[in-house]
């Protein structure tokens, strides 16, 4: 069967077979392979990218079904040679060893900030706990996510100073 | 050397980061932001899977669906005549080419595909390769196996009986599921002490089979080049020199015609040493069809078949002075090795270095007796982050000195104090004969409780207890010892384990360093940089590790039992001060002085009572490589070579208390505080350092309170995926708390000795032992892990039982 989407904007189009995993139509067809195959049961995680703005467990999402719909994957997060704030915050606090889980649990963590700038632990720890990392023992991946929400809010509040400042 | 020996224990973490090593100088240790990252979250790692050459077809493996079973035939044909199907094979079609077993890392004998009969569930049958991986699977379902049931042994108990069925009929003259015996320690020593001891203290205990399960499974790529016949071979793999000289020696092929690359690796945690039957189906599967040929294994097939840790059943006791004076430790010990030996331990230690289960304590004897037996169940042994069985050895004793302070009725921290090892005993030969290098055990202890506030704890409990509340406190103290290791006492089928290293520095200054040794998630792009760095004084920025890639490295014995820093760390801080030794020489020529009067300032010499004259490395650099003369008899160039022989192993330990509230409705544990104090002598970089630990105390409260590979009576492994093997998520452990003392080890170049596995052994002891205390109310010495709610209710109502 032919199927079409949107991958971190841009369109493609592929003939696949009906019982194509997502995560494989990813990493096989489009050979974006920041996105993981790490259990098979929607358990781990390392999988995670988004459908139309929600993370979702590519393993266990048909490639079909995501077909006319929005796939942002790891790969699209970095926008124009600009990382995401997530990316510098995994980076900066060590919330990530060996990388494995590194692009799903930056999916989630994005997702998270988007609707939560400003997340507790305990909220943090909530959002990634449909995802395993066996290399940092989460601590790094909570500070992470906090430092990444409080630059956001940094430079928010710059933009809005300077946006302030020029309007007068 | 920046090595802080006299520094006093430093608290970090208790809020944040640890910043006190935030160094912003030029070259160097101190906290230093990875050189890794910047790929992987970009999701541009480089992992197994991720290999992808033209014409690569697909590889699956057809397992066992039973524990014991005779193979009475296997037809192919429909699966041959599968349209995407390019070749189908079977234990047979390999014995034909002499391919159907393999040594193991410990000298046993496993099975690629099964000839004669399978002899654990999920032991490779056949093998098919087709154009995709779903074809490849499909065509599975059409391979026709007919077996014929065998009677299985599961229960290690009932191993050796007489009309135990035999598992091993494959090796000559085997008559029994008896594996091997060991002993060490004095055996008559110990009896006599225990003969005379005010208190002898005895318990059964139960490490249970668990799993390291890296995020990433095992897989490889194989490549075979038809016209020089040259194999290259990506692989999930901890050893790719080990792998390689191993395949030479199983396939026949010539070494120099094979290269295995170890790329970006999704965690290994051991489970990434041994050689597995995909990795040869996979390199057959490519000589055969003259196609690159990819296998990766499914979540399901890594749980059920590749390499299990612990398995131990051990019997403790304890002996001492009703004052609480530990005399003797003595244990018996029950090792499930499963159906092929696949432990990957130096060759003279059968058990790993379980032999340092006599502490960190001070005794007068000490003796252990260990069988291990085979049983239908999956190979492996020695995973899992477990410092060559310390894991065991030390959750037995700590567990065991928590019975002598139950028995006592004495506080387990005066307990333990009143027997650490004191600091002018260094060297300490224990009783089983190692070596301990470098120890201050109660400044570490000290910490902790001062970082922990024991005291207020202990109050704390006491109130609770009065209103029925159930909170513990759990104490371990552990001391590691890694860093194999010295090559007149260890090899891996003969391979020395000793390190290799070469660092080059380019005309302009900047440097590659060729490590035997490679990362699953270590950061050793950025720490290997790093040792260079403070030795010749090139930025970290300027110096490119190149690892895991056996054409480009010198030989190694490769990364697992915490040996990348002890072993291969002090190769290239000696091959940087080879290096910087003829810097020197060529800084003598340069300004024109004798080598005497040089001073070594990092990164340049200085003529001794006029710095202003000097040279930096870089001058150096380009003076080794340029037209000019150079001092008589000095080549140029600016390069070194070492392969460094480990005098002794290194002595990393800790200690760490953990904090458990248990709901009395439910008996679910809850671990409240973890308080970490870790000593790895001398730190490179304290943000790799406190993550490593982090990540360990992530795995021991998991073993502690969730995981374990379990069987039924027909030995159908019932914890083959993520829905029943439980690991912890961010949900059930808490914010870590980590601090460190510093005592380097004087035999390590640097003065650094290995952290790698610490926390996952020093962890479980403390969060049973925490959770043993929360009951001490319902009377309760032990309980097995993993300490799951149900588990815990039993134990509430007297009714502990071990889980297997």
């Amino acid at each position: 069967m032919q199927v079409s989407m949107t991958v971190n904007g841009e369109q493609v189009t592929r003939e696949i077979e009906g019982r194509l995993l997502l995560v494989h139509f990813l990493r096989d067809e489009l050979r974006l392979t920041g996105t993981h195959w790490g259990c098979d049961t929607s358990n781990c995680g390392t999988c995670v990218a988004w459908l139309d703005g929600e993370p979702v467990k590519t393993c266990t999402v048909l490639a079909a079904m995501a077909g006319g719909h929005e796939v942002r994957t790891v790969e699209g997060l970095e926008q124009d040679g600009v990382l995401d704030p997530v990316q510098e915050g995994f980076m900066q606090c060590h919330g990530l060893q060996c990388g494995f889980c590194t692009p799903g649990m930056l999916m989630t963590c994005r997702a998270l900030l988007d609707r939560d700038p400003d997340p507790s632990e305990a909220t943090i720890r909530e959002a990634i706990s449909g995802q395993i990392c066996r290399c940092t023992g989460y601590t790094s991946i909570v500070r992470s996510v906090q430092w990444a929400a409080a630059k956001e809010r940094e430079t928010a509040l710059h933009t809005q100073t300077e946006t302030v400042g020029s309007a007068s | 050397m920046t090595v802080t020996q006299e520094r006093p224990g430093v608290v970090e973490d208790s809020d944040d980061m640890d910043h006190a090593d935030n160094d912003h100088h030029p070259v160097g240790y101190g906290r230093m932001l990875r050189k890794e990252d910047p790929r992987f979250i970009r999701g541009l790692g480089q992992y197994c899977d991720d290999v992808q050459l033209p014409g690569m077809l697909h590889l699956a493996i057809l397992r066992a669906p039973l524990a014991h079973a005779r193979i009475v035939s296997i037809d192919i044909s429909a699966a041959e005549a599968h349209p995407k199907v390019r070749l189908v094979v079977t234990g047979a079609m390999l014995a034909e080419k002499g391919l159907a077993w393999m040594p193991t890392l410990s000298g046993d004998v496993q099975a690629v595909l099964a000839t004669d009969k399978v002899r654990f569930q999920g032991q490779e049958v056949a093998f098919v390769v087709a154009e995709d991986r779903y074809s490849a699977r499909d065509a599975l379902e059409l391979i026709d196996v007919d077996y014929e049931p065998l009677p299985v042994v599961i229960d290690v108990r009932t191993a050796l009986a007489p009309d135990a069925p035999l598992i091993r009929d494959d090796l000559e003259g085997k008559t029994d599921n008896h594996c091997f015996d060991w002993e060490t320690g004095d055996k008559d020593a110990t009896e006599a002490v225990f003969a005379a001891a005010d208190v002898v203290t005895v318990q059964d205990m139960v490490y249970p089979r668990v799993h390291p399960a890296p995020m990433e499974t095992c897989g490889a790529v194989a490549d075979v080049d038809r016209v020089s016949g040259k194999l290259t071979l990506w692989s999930t793999t901890q050893a790719p020199h080990a792998h390689r000289t191993l395949y030479a020696i199983v396939a026949g092929l010539p070494e120099h015609k094979i290269r295995v690359i170890s790329p970006d690796i999704g965690g290994g945690f051991g489970n990434k040493v041994p050689i597995y039957p995909g990795y040869v189906c996979a390199i057959v599967g490519s000589l055969l069809i003259h196609k690159p040929v990819k296998w990766m294994e499914d979540r399901s097939e890594n749980l059920v078949s590749t390499g299990f840790a612990r398995d131990y059943i051990m019997r403790g006791e304890i002996a001492a002075t009703k004052e609480g004076k530990i005399l003797a430790i003595r244990t018996h010990v029950l090792a499930d090795h499963g159906a092929f030996n696949g432990t990957a331990a130096p060759v003279k230690y059968p058990a790993g270095f379980f032999g340092v289960f006599t502490g960190s304590y001070d005794i007068d004897a000490a003796y252990c007796q260990m069988t291990a037996v085979y049983t239908n169940k999956a190979p492996g042994g020695v995973a899992y982050a477990c410092s060559f069985r310390i894991t065991e050895a030390v959750y037995l004793v700590e567990r065991l000195v928590d019975c002598l302070a139950y028995d006592l009725e004495m506080d387990p921290v005066a307990l333990r104090r009143r027997n650490l090892i004191q600091p002018e005993q260094f060297p300490y030969t224990s009783k089983t004969g190692w070596v301990y290098d470098s120890g201050e055990y109660e400044r570490a202890l000290d910490l902790t409780l001062e970082m922990a506030g024991y005291d207020e704890l202990r109050r704390e409990q006491a109130e609770k207890r009065e209103r029925g509340e159930l909170m513990g406190i759990g104490l371990s103290f552990f001391t590691e010892a890694v860093g194999a290791g010295p090559r007149k006492d260890m090899d891996i089928l003969g391979l020395g384990m000793a390190d290799g290293c070469e660092l080059r520095v380019h005309p302009t200054g900047k440097a590659v360093v060729r490590l035997s040794v490679q990362s699953q998630g270590q950061g050793h792009e950025t720490t290997f940089a790093q040792i260079v760095a403070e030795e010749i004084g090139i930025p970290p920025e300027d110096i490119d590790v190149v690892h895991g890639d056996t054409d480009n490295t010198p030989f190694g014995l490769g990364t697992y039992g915490s040996r990348s820093t002890p072993v291969s760390g002090a190769a290239a801080a000696l091959v940087a001060r080879k290096v910087r030794d003829k810097a020197r020489i060529i800084a003598s020529g340069m300004l024109e002085v004798s080598v005497a009067d040089l001073d070594w300032v990092k990164g340049s010499f200085h003529v001794k009572g006029d710095p202003g004259r000097s040279v930096t490395i870089q001058d150096i650099a380009m003076r080794a490589h340029g037209a000019a003369d150079l001092p008589e008899g000095i080549e140029g160039g600016l390069e070194a070579q070492i392969c460094y022989n480990p005098e002794n192993l290194t002595y990393p330990f800790g200690a760490y208390l953990c904090v458990v509230d248990i709901d009395p409705g439910t008996a679910v544990v809850k671990v409240r505080r973890f308080i970490a104090v870790d000593d790895c002598g001398t730190r490179i970089n304290p943000m790799i350092i406190e993550g490593q630990v982090h990540g360990g105390l992530a795995d021991g409260v998991g073993m502690a309170l969730m995981e374990m590979i379990s069987f039924d009576e027909n030995g159908t492994c019932l914890s083959g995926s993520f829905m029943d093997y439980l690991i912890p998520t961010a949900l059930e452990v808490p914010h870590w708390e980590t601090g460190h003392t510093v005592t380097p080890s004087p035999h390590h170049p640097i003065g650094a000795k290995g952290v790698g596995e610490s926390a996952t052994v020093g962890s479980p002891p403390a969060v049973v032992n925490a959770v043993i205390d929360a009951l001490k109310p319902y009377g309760v010495r032990h309980a097995d892990m993993p300490l799951t709610p149900s588990r815990v209710w039993d134990a509430m109502r007297g009714q502990a039982t071990p889980p297997i």
